[in-house]
């Protein structure tokens, strides 16, 4: 069988160093570079040993998807090609991740509700495929702005989904979560996502690691399934699947094969602990409000707390890094002390705070908001009032609040 | 920390996994009986206590062994052979150990053979057959060995147990992570060493199909 090990310290064919992940992540030295989102996903893939990358343009992932392009003429990509549609690519993305390739894909907004129906195939065909997905607006009238309504989608297709604060976020991810998905005890896709333009087209001061460094590469033979077999489940999908028969063993198998997808989201827990330091960052859990967000959402909570501090209120941050699996436990502890869990959100029907209700003992705590979407900022101060409202404080009107 | 315990079954029409029942892999140097984490040491002597104590103590060896693919999977079957050939020459007259292989994945139901290999699919209808009450998967791709233990956890008694070449299975009652030939005759020493020490049962497997 192959042994990944077996390659560390050798070069690939563009002279880079295949190099064990855990020491190029934290030993090795980094360099501030002043990049965009699109181009830290470049520089990304450019360490990231990535066989295939499959494309199609939508706002705002085309750049990211050009740029890698580019990586593909240089060299560093084993494949690359435009697909038809996103439901064409995100099943070209399962055929190579069939046959054994690291894949790698891109989309946005109605590109991943398109391509939906392939997401529980990945999860359920054990494809441990990374889609970067920089959220927009999914629906009619078209809008092609920051939205975070389609995480809310991916939240029950069984792949792991993170969602990026930062540019710094997203280059250290892309990389950390081939080694989360990839592991043979997970081994499933990952939605990594980021607030679209907010991450992708704002430019950033990002730490790189040296672009002579690269990920060891995929080893297919630690599969949980066996790699394109076409007689066996799962790529035998169409030619009499046992989920096709009507007796109580083959809905018990299927059962079962369910339980086992959400059983390697489960056991993702301990690894993405490993890798990212935990599935949530705090800050100052002890205060009575709490900000709780993910996405960039955070940063403006960050802003809207040293606004507070400036009027003598003490405000903590609950970062929720990882939404699968669900980091329950820690926002459990985190939230144990709060009087007010705020939750501002970039989409508008608040999926994140329903799921935040959902977990904690008395949810009454969360209020949902404030949200905004179709495009939207969010400004600090909105954050700043909907708290000192809930405090009882005077503050002033401000127009264009979300709900 | 979870009070769940991974237990031969039946345990519901619809066992749930074990891993969200909160049960954890075990990190290397380690195994788990039962799901509770323990030195491999101490799986060693537990996994042939319970081949020792069976009725019909059985190895599964998956495709991942079997067909000598490699030079890696020639010499694990030459160890499970030898892990079988011993637990024959250990067990006590009423023992019946068996080697039934999982030569694939393909859905067969209900062409299968159940006295000549196991299917991941309905691996219960062997288990069932053959009276099985203590098996050990080896070399059975991680998914199908996870839905195999499952589905037999769910409706038969049988103790199971995983030697897993990766990180291990939750869903078996005891199981090995990054199983090597050194881990499988580790084992088979195991048997030897405990010869005559452990009072085989000698009953079936319950089950609703066996009793």
């Amino acid at each position: 069988m192959a042994d990944t090990h077996s390659v560390i310290g050798t070069k690939n064919k563009k002279g880079q160093t295949f190099t064990d992940t855990w020491a190029m992540m934290n030993d090795a030295p980094r360099t501030p570079s002043f990049f965009t989102g699109s181009e830290v996903i470049k520089e990304a893939l450019r360490r990231a040993s990535c066989d295939v990358m499959i494309a199609y343009p939508i706002t705002p992932q085309s750049e990211a998807a050009a740029l890698i392009g580019e990586l593909f003429a240089e060299g560093y990509i084993g494949d690359y090609f435009r697909g038809e549609s996103e439901f064409a690519v995100m099943s070209q993305c399962a055929g190579a991740a069939f046959g054994g390739a690291r894949v790698f894909t891109t989309t946005a907004g109605p590109g991943t509700m398109r391509a939906m129906e392939n997401f529980p195939m990945w999860s359920g065909a054990r494809l441990p495929i990374q889609m970067i997905v920089t959220c927009r607006g999914i629906n009619s009238p078209l809008s092609i702005q920051p939205d975070t309504l389609e995480i809310a989608y991916l939240l029950n297709t069984g792949m792991l989904v993170w969602h990026a604060e930062t540019a710094q976020d997203f280059f250290d991810w892309i990389l950390k979560g081939y080694m989360v998905s990839e592991e043979p005890d997970v081994h499933l896709p990952l939605a990594l996502c980021c607030d679209g333009f907010f991450v992708t087209h704002t430019k950033d001061v990002v730490n790189l690691t040296p672009a002579d460094m690269c990920l060891p590469p995929y080893d297919p033979y630690r599969s949980p399934v066996p790699c394109m077999d076409m007689e066996c489940p799962p790529v035998r999908m169409m030619r009499d699947p046992f989920v096709m028969k009507s007796n109580y063993i083959s809905y018990a198998t299927h059962a079962s094969w369910q339980q086992e997808v959400w059983a390697a989201v489960e056991r993702s827990r301990k690894h993405t602990i490993k890798w990212l330091n935990g599935l949530i960052e705090t800050e100052n859990t002890d205060a009575e409000v709490l900000i709780v967000a993910s996405g960039t959402a955070v940063s403006q909570g960050r802003e809207a707390i040293r606004l507070l501090e400036d009027e003598g209120i003490r405000c903590g941050l609950v970062k929720i890094k990882v939404l699968r699996p669900w980091p329950g436990e820690e926002i459990r502890e985190a939230t144990k002390n709060a009087k007010h869990i705020i939750v501002p959100e970039f989409n508008v029907t608040g999926w994140l705070a329903k799921e935040i209700r959902a977990t904690i003992p008395n949810s009454e705590r969360v209020h949902s908001g404030p949200r905004v979407c179709g495009g939207m900022t969010m400004p600090p101060e909105i954050i700043v009032s909907e708290i000192k409202t809930l405090l009882g404080m005077r503050t002033m009107s401000l127009a264009g609040r979300g709900s | 920390m979870t009070q769940y315990r991974v237990l031969p079954g039946p345990e519901h029409f619809l066992p749930p996994s074990a891993a969200s029942m909160g049960i954890c892999l075990p990190n290397p140097g380690e195994a788990h009986i039962n799901g509770v984490i323990v030195p491999e040491e101490q799986a060693y002597e537990e996994a042939a206590k319970q081949f020792l104590m069976a009725k019909v103590p059985t190895l599964f060896p998956g495709p991942l062994v079997l067909w000598a693919w490699n030079e890696k999977a020639a010499k694990k079957a030459t160890a499970i052979r030898h892990l079988y050939n011993t637990l024959k020459e250990c067990v006590q007259p009423g023992q019946t150990p068996m080697l039934i292989p999982m030569p694939d994945y393909r859905p067969k139901y209900p062409k299968i053979n159940p006295e000549v290999e196991i299917n991941p699919n309905h691996p219960n209808l062997t288990i069932w057959h053959n009276k099985i009450d203590c098996c050990m998967f080896i070399g059975v791709h991680c998914h199908q060995a996870n839905l195999s233990l499952k589905i037999i956890r769910g409706g038969t008694s049988c103790y199971t147990i995983a030697m897993c070449a990766q990180a291990g299975h939750e869903d078996a009652m005891l199981s090995f992570r990054d199983a090597s030939v050194e881990k499988i005759m580790r084992l088979a020493d195991a048997v030897k060493r405990l010869k005559g020490t452990v009072t085989p049962r000698l009953t079936s497997a319950k089950s609703g199909a066996s009793n």
